[in-house]
């Protein structure tokens, strides 16, 4: 529609990203503060030169948890979609190349998981699991590779009915070699920008479980334990609670932006 | 020609019957995944869940008094057999360990606090989204169309809680329009506050999904018919246009319904509303496992039976989707 336009949103996005992992993986190592050392000294101070980001109730810095915890939850958020994004985009292949009964189950088990309360099941994983990263990883193979598993069945269906497909089963290339080497590089560009979406999705729902005490568990610094922290300050320290949550939009404007703006650029391109 | 109309008529309905088929199987199915998840969960607690529930230093002829109340003491497929035969036969989901009474008698007791929320926030979110998608698709590519285009980038990454301890900070402590949290102020002003929260997140994309689909219609060959004929914009909105995007956004609905229950029971507890979502945390605190595989259960039944009537009117209000 106006790709043109989109294309500062793409840069905008990743500068923002870029910057934003920047600081989570070197802003703990040149920043002064020790994300775990209580100052007792210290306790409730409001942003100012010493503390940027403030104190909380037992004197740790706020910048250094938020820096700090930006490693937990970025590391995490990328590492627990490896496994469904994979999944997805090879049984999303499967069903769209093969058709028939194999198409049949893996499309009923998307429209059936696709009505899951996942939320409630993201929570009740994490439960019994124990309060850790375990839950997160288990509930989300479970169900986040439903998504691309949609995207990779329709893209493999419509272009399994070109000619050039055809022309390589011509010439005797075995399925997968046809899978991997000529459907796979048209089909991730669409399972990626997907990914941007979902990993917002994934980011709120990690930080969900850490405010709810079943996520990343307590002295770990992580931007949804430290907004429950500061929780029942909000009248008197707001920045406690206020800072990490700008974190994970700021993340999410990010992705967003790398997202939508990836789909334009490829649209034009005729993807 | 009046046989091809009826022809017509009895494929549909043979569509129709069909898509039901299906539908209510697929249903079926999401409630049969979450009964064996539900009951499995207990089963992957590593050690044993007596111990867990009870703590390291219980007795052991209470851990065992435990055990058998659970069915732990029974072989896995009898387990099984016995939790599917109470559920079905007698709607019994298992007795709460705190409290000691049926878990069903309590999960009744919490649903009409959030019930209405969840019927408060889908109020809000239907009525705004429409409002908004309309004057983006009547504006389009204004500036307030622009700003409505840009707005779930911003929305997308705000966790429901953090929203919702924004919310009070600005209305509740600082406007005083709002309590701060509790149902002490009565019933409905207490919910005002977490139903706008909760209908905060849902209504940037389905805004943003209702605009296409509005611009959609607006360009479709009909509308410029009737644009051409001189009916006038207004009529041609109301009565066309709207209509048409009735369904698109009954399936967003649908689809959208599992995060609008999780934001729901999650907002309880910034709000301390004593819903649902309260009796679900304390009871994961407390470690009441039949408390909380039953909250599942009735919160995944709820989700299934609304998202499959919501998809049947909106299969019956467009026969066009019944392929």
């Amino acid at each position: 529609m106006n790709g043109k336009k989109m294309k500062p949103a793409l840069k905008t996005g990743l500068c923002l990203m870029g910057l934003i992992v920047l600081l989570a993986v070197l802003g703990p190592l040149v920043y002064g503060y020790d994300p775990y050392a209580q100052d007792l000294t210290a306790v409730l101070l409001p942003p100012s030169g010493v503390h940027p980001f403030g104190t909380d109730q037992l004197g740790r810095d706020i910048l250094a948890r938020v820096l700090y915890a930006g490693r937990v939850d970025l590391s995490l958020m990328v590492l627990a979609e490896i496994a469904p994004f994979t999944i997805g985009v090879f049984l999303g292949m499967a069903a769209g190349w093969f058709g028939g009964k194999v198409d049949w189950v893996i499309t009923l088990l998307i429209d059936t998981f696709i009505a899951f309360p996942y939320y409630l099941l993201v929570i009740v994983v994490a439960f019994v699991t124990g309060a850790g990263i375990r839950g997160i990883f288990i509930t989300f193979m479970l169900v986040g590779w439903l998504l691309y598993a949609r995207v990779a069945k329709g893209m493999t269906a419509s272009l399994r009915s070109q000619e050039w497909v055809d022309a390589a089963r011509l010439q005797g290339f075995s399925d997968l070699r046809i899978i991997v080497r000529e459907i796979l590089p048209n089909v991730l560009p669409q399972a990626v920008v997907v990914l941007m979406t979902d990993m917002t999705g994934l980011l709120v729902m990690i930080v969900m479980l850490g405010y709810l005490g079943i996520g990343i568990s307590a002295p770990t610094p992580d931007w949804g334990t430290m907004i429950a922290e500061g929780q029942t300050m909000m009248t008197s320290a707001w920045w406690i609670s206020v800072i990490p949550g700008i974190a994970v939009v700021l993340t999410g404007i990010a992705l967003s932006f790398i997202g939508d703006g990836l789909a334009d650029l490829w649209r034009e391109d005729g993807f | 020609m009046d046989s091809i109309q009826t022809k017509r008529n009895t494929e549909e309905k043979k569509r129709f019957r069909h898509w039901v088929r299906g539908a209510l199987f697929r249903s079926l199915l999401v409630i049969v995944f979450v009964m064996i998840a539900v009951f499995f969960l207990i089963r992957l607690v590593p050690g044993d869940p007596a111990v867990m529930v009870l703590g390291e230093h219980a007795s052991e002829a209470s851990l065992e008094a435990l055990r058998e109340r659970l069915g732990l003491n029974l072989s896995l497929p009898e387990q099984f057999v016995m939790f599917v035969k109470n559920v079905f036969l007698k709607a019994d989901t298992g007795a709460s360990i705190k409290y000691g009474v049926s878990s069903r008698s309590l999960v009744f007791k919490y649903a009409p606090v959030t019930l209405l929320l969840v019927l408060m926030a889908t109020l809000i979110t239907v009525a705004v989204s429409l409002v908004l998608a309309v004057l983006a698709a009547t504006h389009r590519d204004q500036l307030f169309d622009h700003i409505i285009r840009v707005i779930p980038a911003f929305t997308q990454g705000m966790p429901v809680f953090w929203t919702g301890l924004l919310f009070i900070l600005l209305f509740a402590v600082h406007l005083h329009w709002f309590p701060v949290g509790g149902l002490d102020k009565g019933m409905l002003r207490g919910l005002t506050l977490p139903a706008i929260t909760v209908a905060f997140g849902q209504i940037p994309p389905l805004v943003r999904s209702l605009r296409e689909r509005l611009l959609e219609v607006l360009e479709a060959d009909f509308v410029v018919t009737l644009k051409a004929a001189g009916v006038p914009s207004r009529t041609i909105l109301f009565k066309h246009v709207l209509r048409n995007a009735f369904v698109p956004s009954l399936m967003l609905f649908s689809v959208n319904l599992s995060y609008l229950i999780g934001g729901t029971l999650v907002v309880e507890q910034v709000f301390a509303v004593r819903g649902v979502g309260k009796l679900l945390f304390e009871a994961i605190s407390n470690r009441d496992f039949p408390l909380v595989q039953a909250i599942a259960l009735y919160c995944a039944v709820f989700v299934v039976v609304i998202s499959l009537v919501t998809e049947l009117i909106a299969h019956k209000a467009d026969p066009r989707m019944n392929k």
